[in-house]
């Protein structure tokens, strides 16, 4: 398929063009990306154009159908506007997702390159606590944790983040006992260099592709895990909410036949999960990274 | 001179085996032994501390001071350590403060229920996923591969919850054929003599297990049939589908078969959700109704069988793979 395509145009001249190329010829990582923009757009300058109140309840508004009284996707039993309820929820799940998974990201990325990097008993050490924190399940330890203390959004991602970071770690260590054989890593002992700059310019930068692949899947996983943490009636507090803290609101009126309290915020998740799972795919096709999933 | 052959090989295989299962139960000696230093570090977490945990917010200073004293919490920290570790090896996981009943026998009495739920799913999705996966991998890149792929990626990415919630929809309110609520019971019996209940339980957790197995199974599928084997026997006339059916299914299964050891950790996470959803009374229940009473001993009880399991699960699907796959072996020297 791709001799086919270079055959017709001119190949692309630098290899990030080559890369920009590749990616963007994978037709549901475009999608992917398209979703996403769109979805940030509407959490984030959406409550600035569609302008409601989302802190007091109103009964007086409660339980309205869409279109009724002027709210296009109707009212919640406390009389939130569902459709700028949306939106302030989506700015959470993707604000917490995003920093929980980037945390994730940086904590395994250091974790993972530090242990396969030093080797030996450092590296066994450093990885036996990987393979522990693995045992335990995340969303155990979550509401554990989230027991001891109720979350606010930032202590959401310090918890998620400290959850998630063990895959990245696996990962990269896998990598970095690799990349440590190279010449190019080899010079720099050779030549008195230090470890932590072999690591931080040499051993990190080569993991870059496997690094980003599996950040966007953390995102995914990061999104997921909140709307877990919430329909377990462990999240946020109100007025806070997420997609994740409405669909589960929603779940009581699935007699009633409200379905606006149901399918917007759940279409929500499934839209955005998918989406950084389709551009995860496609950013493992453009880096050739291999054995993700 | 073959037979000498033989038998040197065998017995260095042999050696080989031995050489990597003492490894790897060392490995996981250690990994056990860390989980339990978490799970005791999150008790010391707690606010107040375990006393606090156990005797709830009423307590007075001078009733903690006691039960510190009794307890032996007021021990340096290692010894405690080493005094709860005693405990845990005799089966003793302390006792749930809300129900004043031994966590251990909760547990026993929670777990086979949600062990019936996972293997009923674990089993469907198999049987479901196993001929998917090939199917697609024979139809590589057509309509239907990337169908399903679409497919098998929106149900990855929907909560269970909101998949259980969409199928309650469909099966309970719309077509009026199946409870949404789970069998009810003590005993695993009372739970078997419902199974119109057990129905859309066990589909919520199967279609999330199918959409992992079957891009496992693809993804070995094809990676089976680009192998030299399948061009050989192609090559000697062997029809394509008796070399799928002889061959290429027995290969493509390994890594499936290797990663189920690896998927308890996500089956009980899974059994939390679609418990709490349907009301199923397995440990995914025990778990979560112990979050909102905050019976810490319960929950930290339930984290530390889980986390042995798991780690048991990854052992067996360690020496699974190295018993079925020779390439495996390579990594052990």
């Amino acid at each position: 398929m791709s001799t086919a395509t270079l055959s017709r145009t001119a190949p692309p001249k630098s290899p990030a063009a080559r890369a920009a190329h590749e990616f963007f010829s994978n037709k549901l990582a475009v999608i992917g990306v398209v979703i996403v923009v769109a979805l940030m757009v509407f959490s984030f300058i959406g409550p600035l154009l569609y302008q409601t109140e989302q802190v007091s309840t109103n009964l007086m508004q409660a339980d309205l159908k869409p279109g009724e009284d002027g709210h296009p996707l109707g009212t919640d039993g406390l009389g939130y506007d569902v459709l700028g309820r949306l939106m302030i929820a989506g700015r959470t799940s993707i604000l917490v997702g995003l920093a929980a998974g980037v945390l994730a990201t940086i904590l395994g990325t250091l974790w993972g390159s530090v242990a396969g990097y030093l080797g030996g008993w450092v590296d066994a050490t450093m990885m036996r606590i990987v393979d522990a924190g693995i045992a335990i399940p995340g969303i155990f330890l979550l509401l554990v944790i989230s027991a001891i203390v109720r979350p606010s959004e930032w202590m959401m991602v310090l918890i998620i983040g400290a959850v998630s970071w063990l895959v990245p770690a696996r990962l990269t260590r896998a990598e970095a006992l690799s990349l440590k054989s190279r010449d190019y890593v080899l010079a720099i002992k050779a030549t008195g260099g230090s470890n932590s700059r072999a690591i931080l310019r040499h051993i990190i930068p080569n993991t870059i592709g496997t690094v980003v692949v599996n950040a966007t899947f953390q995102v995914a996983d990061a999104i997921l895990l909140i709307a877990y943490v919430s329909f377990l009636g462990m999240g946020l507090q109100p007025p806070a909410t997420d997609w994740g803290a409405m669909l589960t609101d929603g779940i009581s009126s699935v007699y009633s036949g409200a379905w606006w309290l149901i399918f917007p915020a759940g279409i929500a998740i499934v839209l955005i999960v998918s989406a950084f799972n389709f551009i995860g795919d496609g950013l493992r096709d453009m880096f050739d990274v291999r054995g993700q999933s | 001179m073959t037979t000498t052959t033989t038998a040197t090989r065998d017995s260095s295989g042999i050696r080989l085996f031995s050489w990597f299962l003492a490894k790897r139960l060392v490995q996981a000696a250690v990994v056990i032994a860390i989980v339990s230093v978490i799970v005791f570090l999150l008790l010391q977490a707690l606010p107040g501390g375990p006393a606090r945990g156990i005797l709830g917010q009423q307590a007075t200073d001078a009733q903690i001071a006691a039960f510190n004293h009794e307890q032996g919490f007021d021990l340096p920290l290692i010894q405690q350590y080493f005094n709860y570790v005693g405990q845990w090896l005799q089966g003793n996981l302390g006792r749930s403060f809300v129900m004043n009943t031994d966590v251990s026998s909760l547990i026993i009495q929670r777990l086979p229920k949600t062990l019936i739920l996972a293997l009923a799913a674990v089993g469907g999705a198999l049987l479901v996923s196993i001929p998917l996966g090939m199917a697609q991998a024979l139809r590589r890149n057509k309509v239907f591969d990337y169908v399903m792929t679409g497919l098998n990626f929106i149900v990855y990415s929907t909560p269970s919850f909101f998949l259980g919630l969409l199928l309650i929809m469909f099966f309970t309110q719309l077509l009026g054929w199946l409870p949404a609520s789970a069998p009810q019971g003590d005993t695993v019996a009372q739970i078997l003599s419902q199974p119109r209940e057990m129905i859309l339980p066990v589909l919520t957790s199967g279609l999330a297990g199918v959409a992992t197995f079957s891009r496992y199974m693809r993804s070995s599928t094809i990676d089976n049939l680009h192998e030299d084997y399948v061009r050989t026997a192609r090559a000697k006339g062997t029809p394509m589908n008796k070399v799928i059916s002889r061959h290429v299914l027995r290969n493509s299964l390994t890594p499936v078969v290797t990663m189920l050891g690896y998927y308890l950790p996500v089956m009980f996470g899974g059994a939390l959700v679609v418990e709490q959803l349907f009301n199923y009374p397995g440990m995914g229940l025990l778990f979560w109704n112990a979050a909102q009473t905050t019976d810490f001993p319960v929950l930290l009880g339930c984290v530390l069988v889980i986390s042995v399991a798991t780690v048991i699960g990854s052992l067996l699907a360690d020496i699974t793979q190295f018993i079925l796959d020779p390439r495996a072996r390579g990594g052990v020297k």
